[in-house]
């Protein structure tokens, strides 16, 4: 019965968020003077900032804040671990390899289009890749096979990535460590376009496995005896939760701690209940990365701080404050 | 009206009479081992009536059951559940046919006991269905012949090991079930807790529930289980009653502990009881090894075992 009524509330912090983002910047906006821009009316330079700038930029933020969040949700619950992550079978080496080998290359200058379009394809591969070995071992999908491939695929990209760099000229040096570092200045309408298309199916079919996924987190066995068609849910829910990882790693490079915290602030305020904390996640993954953006932006004008310095600076306090309330629920 | 369901998938409705299980010379082994941890099983569990798989360590007690609940599948044989192979069963349908509580599960999240319980209506609700009036009388239901409805928020992580094993077969039972599988369901649990457990199996046999478990208690097993299934090496030593089944020395030899066996009058007749002896009866026996083991045995004459 209150979890509509959370759900909404929390849809309105994402709202507010957003405005909040767009408002703030180099030159500040008061709210009239958006919903102006916004119309097309009023400043020239103010219809600008708010419709090509900073408004695709905050919701490219969120979609990939939702993104990152319900994906690592999902991976705590097929991997039974608190610890998992959105990047935890090797996408964000897989994406980087790409991204760095466009740089490196020099085919970055073909178009804005090429290292995003590099970078998933690096990610998709390391998910085929991550995934073939773990259905070789066994009959079965096996979550520890499965971690492992994870872990040694992603070692095996990050020797790539070093090994380019190591060739690397100090400039492509600098952009390849600057997308790895994570960034949403890129974003466009365009590309914020083609992701909220792409990324839908994807959260409908994760929330579609809300309840599986609350028996998966019981243990495999379990879930079976309770009604659930366990491989089949694994498969499901690894493929789209690491393509859901994918696409935000291939826009905005490898923004970490948002999958990890996001999940388990749900779980610590709320509970476990997959069924809100799919939803919830995807909200406040939003919430968190638009403002941890605005932030990145203008916290230290005219440098842009790397996103995922700023997720960690502030997640990391607030956590473990979450943490130390020691709540069970 | 329970008995629509049973039987998969348009085989037919069981008889009730018919085994809830029957194994036909199955054998297994685990991918990539070269030793059968089961061999040549041959057994049919009656439905309507408790059954208890009894063996030691490493007798292949809970991989038979990971087999009858369609979790593995035998190498060799056939192993079917109301007349359908077990691993053809559909899982949601097996799930409203029985309920299941495995050993040593830990949830990787916090969860209250009424979310836990809960979870047993999974195969009548599916992904999207939300709880309706039965689901939720059924919930209670359970709870309360479990005596957990007090505990219904407290978090699972919070209970005794006894409180949590009564949850568990909350959950078991909101699924409604004709017939129940428990592995080792009171281990670690104080007599009252345990006793609790194994009569409340025993009300639930008597109402017609087929109850199949594997269980280290030998003298529980022997008042409460109409049938016990004694498995040793992989192997079916012994199947039947508990007269037929605990003798001295069959219990001696595939334990490998001198033991007297006493009768003790329950409610329910007469039952063997299992008593392992200490001292000096079993001092050369307990380092175990083999030859010493034959020297205690004669020492050990001293009861009077059919």
């Amino acid at each position: 019965m209150r979890t509509p009524l959370r759900l909404g509330l929390l849809a309105l912090a994402a709202l507010g968020a957003v405005a909040v983002s767009v408002r703030v910047g180099a030159v500040p906006l008061g709210f009239g003077e958006i919903m102006e821009a916004i119309a097309g009316r009023g400043d020239a330079g103010a219809v600008t900032i708010v419709r090509d700038l900073r408004l695709p930029r905050a919701l490219q933020a969120a979609l990939v804040g939702a993104a990152l969040a319900v994906s690592g949700a999902t991976f705590q619950a097929l991997l039974r671990n608190p610890l998992a992550e959105p990047f935890i079978l090797g996408v964000s080496g897989g994406a980087a390899v790409g991204a760095v080998f466009t740089v490196v290359l020099g085919w970055a200058l073909i178009g804005p289009w090429i290292m995003p379009l590099a970078a998933f394809a690096g990610a998709i591969l390391a998910i085929v890749l991550v995934l073939q070995v773990a259905a070789s071992v066994g009959r079965s999908l096996d979550t520890h096979v499965l971690l492992l491939a994870g872990v040694v695929i992603g070692a095996f990209f990050n020797a790539c990535i070093l090994l380019a760099l190591t060739f690397a000229d100090i400039e492509s040096f600098r952009s390849a460590i600057f997308w790895m570092m994570g960034s949403l200045s890129g974003a466009g309408w365009q590309g914020t376009g083609v992701l909220a298309l792409y990324l839908l199916p994807g959260f409908l079919i994760i929330l579609g496995l809300a309840r599986p996924l609350n028996l998966m987190a019981l243990g495999e066995d379990t879930a079976a005896y309770l009604g659930a068609s366990v491989e089949r849910i694994k498969w499901t829910a690894y493929g789209t939760a690491s393509l859901l990882a994918a696409a935000a790693v291939a826009v905005s490079g490898v923004i970490g701690f948002v999958g990890l915290i996001v999940p388990h602030v749900i779980r610590l305020l709320w509970g476990s209940d997959y069924r809100f904390l799919l939803p919830a996640s995807a909200l406040v993954g939003a919430v968190f990365l638009v403002l941890a953006d605005t932030l990145a932006r203008t916290a230290a004008r005219p440098t842009e701080i790397p996103v995922g310095v700023v997720t960690a600076f502030v997640g990391v306090p607030f956590f473990l404050w979450l943490l130390r309330r020691g709540r069970t629920v | 009206m329970r008995d629509e369901g049973r039987g998969a998938r348009g085989e037919g409705i069981a008889v009730r009479d018919a085994p809830a299980w029957t194994c036909d010379r199955v054998r297994f082994r685990y991918p990539g081992t070269s030793d059968d941890v089961l061999s040549d099983i041959d057994i049919a569990v009656p439905a309507g009536a408790c059954t208890a798989v009894i063996g030691p360590n490493g007798s292949g007690k809970s991989t038979l059951l990971r087999l009858l609940l369609g979790l593995a599948a035998p190498n060799v044989g056939e192993v079917r559940f109301a007349g359908t192979r077990a691993g053809d069963w559909d899982r949601e349908a097996m799930a409203r046919e029985v309920g299941v509580v495995p050993q040593g599960e830990e949830g990787a999240f916090p969860l209250t006991v009424r979310e836990m319980v809960a979870m047993g209506r999974y195969p009548y609700l599916g992904r999207w269905r939300a709880e309706g009036r039965d689901d939720r009388r059924a919930i209670a239901a359970a709870m309360r012949r479990c005596d957990v409805s007090g505990l219904s928020r407290r978090p699972v992580s919070t209970l005794s090991g006894g409180e949590r094993q009564r949850a568990r077969l909350a959950r078991a039972l909101a699924q409604e079930p004709g017939t129940l599988a428990l592995d080792e369901p009171t281990v670690a649990l104080d007599i009252r807790h345990e006793m609790a457990i194994f009569e409340l199996l025993r009300t639930l046999a008597d109402a017609g529930t087929t109850v199949l478990l594997v269980t280290h208690n030998l003298n529980l097993a022997a008042r409460y289980a109409d049938r016990l299934v004694l498995l040793d090496g992989g192997r079916v030593a012994a199947a039947g009653t508990a007269g037929e089944v605990l003798t001295r020395e069959r219990i001696e030899d595939v334990y490998g502990w001198p033991v007297r066996v006493v009768p003790f009058d329950d409610a329910r007749g007469t039952v063997p009881q299992i008593v392992p002896l200490g001292g000096e009866a079993c001092q050369e026996m307990s380092s175990g090894h083999p030859i010493a083991r034959s020297a205690a045995l004669s020492n050990t004459n001293d009861d009077n075992d059919p």
